[in-house]
């Protein structure tokens, strides 16, 4: 880690003004009284994402084929609450980084180019094809398992659901051997 | 709520959401895998905080009537593997899904990438899904169930009992860290503590 400490730090993410952890876990659990007192609809991601998805697929299975899939049947693309949430989400984060002048064109991260620079994985297809595969698995098992970070960790945790519960504390001992094995002696 | 009002909630709470999920460096790769390397609490912190401060909102909420809970179905097995997949996913895509989402509309061009592996991810469980619920999801099917329920224990022993943990945990890294977000070096366990 020596040496990274003396290397200059790349302008923008590491030094952006970012808020109070504390601050944002108050203001996110705030947004969870708005979600269920006035919307009724606790804060969730991959329920819509999917629908959105069934878009992408009508060019492979043909308009039929995602009208007779029983998941997308029970799960429809309409113009919902769901969907605008996305739509609102990704738009407050543009907006968020283009007021506070960090909006910065990312190709490699930081942490993976200090682990993989100098590799075939370190280079911009190596990360490029794991963000690719690791998406891919991340969403498959968040629709496995009936939601996300959000869904399950965040509006679950917050309604003591067990299946939430148990959703977070094998994620996080997942997530914890796999850094260890994918950064190891780092 | 429905209509246009459901619209406008979605679109004001969303958006609110994007700002906190970018402000709070939830959609920052070197947080995300930071945590799970245990440099970088970030996640913890927020994530504790929101659960305990939301979840005691809405439970005056319920208990008001203004509000109902909305439990997701402990069909353990499905939960358990898919958190699997989604551990595994979570650290090699270095997002979850709404921050990876946060983290393409901010500039990072791999999260985009990884934004189509969700689409492709999502796809293929939308093939599989017939299979899955008959086969992995009516394992360990125990329903809509709430810790309170499960356990006896009242809702807000819960929460106190959350409220501590969180507060000794966060008390501590505090203690360790300061208020750099990411430290140096993961300290020597062997090493005399330096207070």
């Amino acid at each position: 880690m020596g040496s990274s400490q003396e290397t200059p730090l790349p302008a923008g993410r590491s030094r952006r003004p970012d808020f109070e952890p504390y601050l944002v876990g108050v203001g996110l659990g705030m947004l969870s009284w708005g979600a269920f007192g006035i919307a009724g609809d606790p804060i969730g991601v991959t329920t819509a994402y999917s629908s959105i998805a069934s878009l992408f697929a009508r060019p492979f299975l043909g308009a039929d084929g995602v009208q007779d899939n029983s998941y997308w049947t029970a799960h429809p693309l309409t113009f919902d609450y769901g969907v605008v949430f996305l739509i609102a989400l990704a738009f407050g984060a543009l907006l968020s980084s283009v007021l506070s002048g960090t909006f910065r064109l990312e190709v490699v991260p930081r942490a993976w180019q200090e682990r993989f620079g100098g590799s075939a994985v370190g280079s911009v297809t190596g990360r490029f094809v794991a963000a690719f595969l690791g998406g891919a698995v991340l969403m498959y098992g968040a629709r496995l398992a009936g939601g996300c970070t959000s869904g399950h960790g965040l509006s679950g945790g917050l309604q003591l659901a067990l299946s939430s519960w148990v959703f977070l504390l094998v994620v996080a001992v997942t997530g914890r051997a796999v850094a260890a094995v994918v950064f190891r002696g780092k | 709520m429905t209509g246009n009002a459901a619209l406008l909630a979605a679109a004001v709470i969303g958006s609110l959401f994007g700002v906190l999920l970018h402000r709070g460096r939830l959609s920052s790769y070197d947080a995300v895998t930071g945590q799970f390397r245990l440099r970088d609490y970030t996640i913890a912190k927020v994530l504790l905080t929101a659960i305990v401060v939301g979840g005691v909102g809405v439970l005056v909420l319920v208990r008001a009537g203004a509000a109902t809970y909305h439990v997701k179905s402990a069909n353990l097995l499905g939960v358990v593997l898919g958190a699997v997949l989604f551990g595994i996913g979570m650290v090699v895509y270095g997002y979850c899904p709404g921050s990876g989402l946060a983290a393409t509309a901010t500039g990072s061009l791999h999260a985009l990438v990884g934004a189509f592996g969700m689409v492709l991810g999502a796809i293929v469980y939308a093939l599989t899904y017939d299979w899955v619920k008959a086969n992995v999801l009516t394992v360990w099917a125990l329903g809509k169930v709430r810790l309170p329920e499960a356990t006896g224990i009242p809702d807000v022993i819960w929460f106190l009992a959350l409220a501590v943990a969180s507060g000794v945990l966060f008390f501590r890294l505090e203690r360790r860290t300061g208020s750099q977000p990411v430290p140096p070096a993961s300290p020597d366990p062997a090493a005399p503590p330096s207070e």
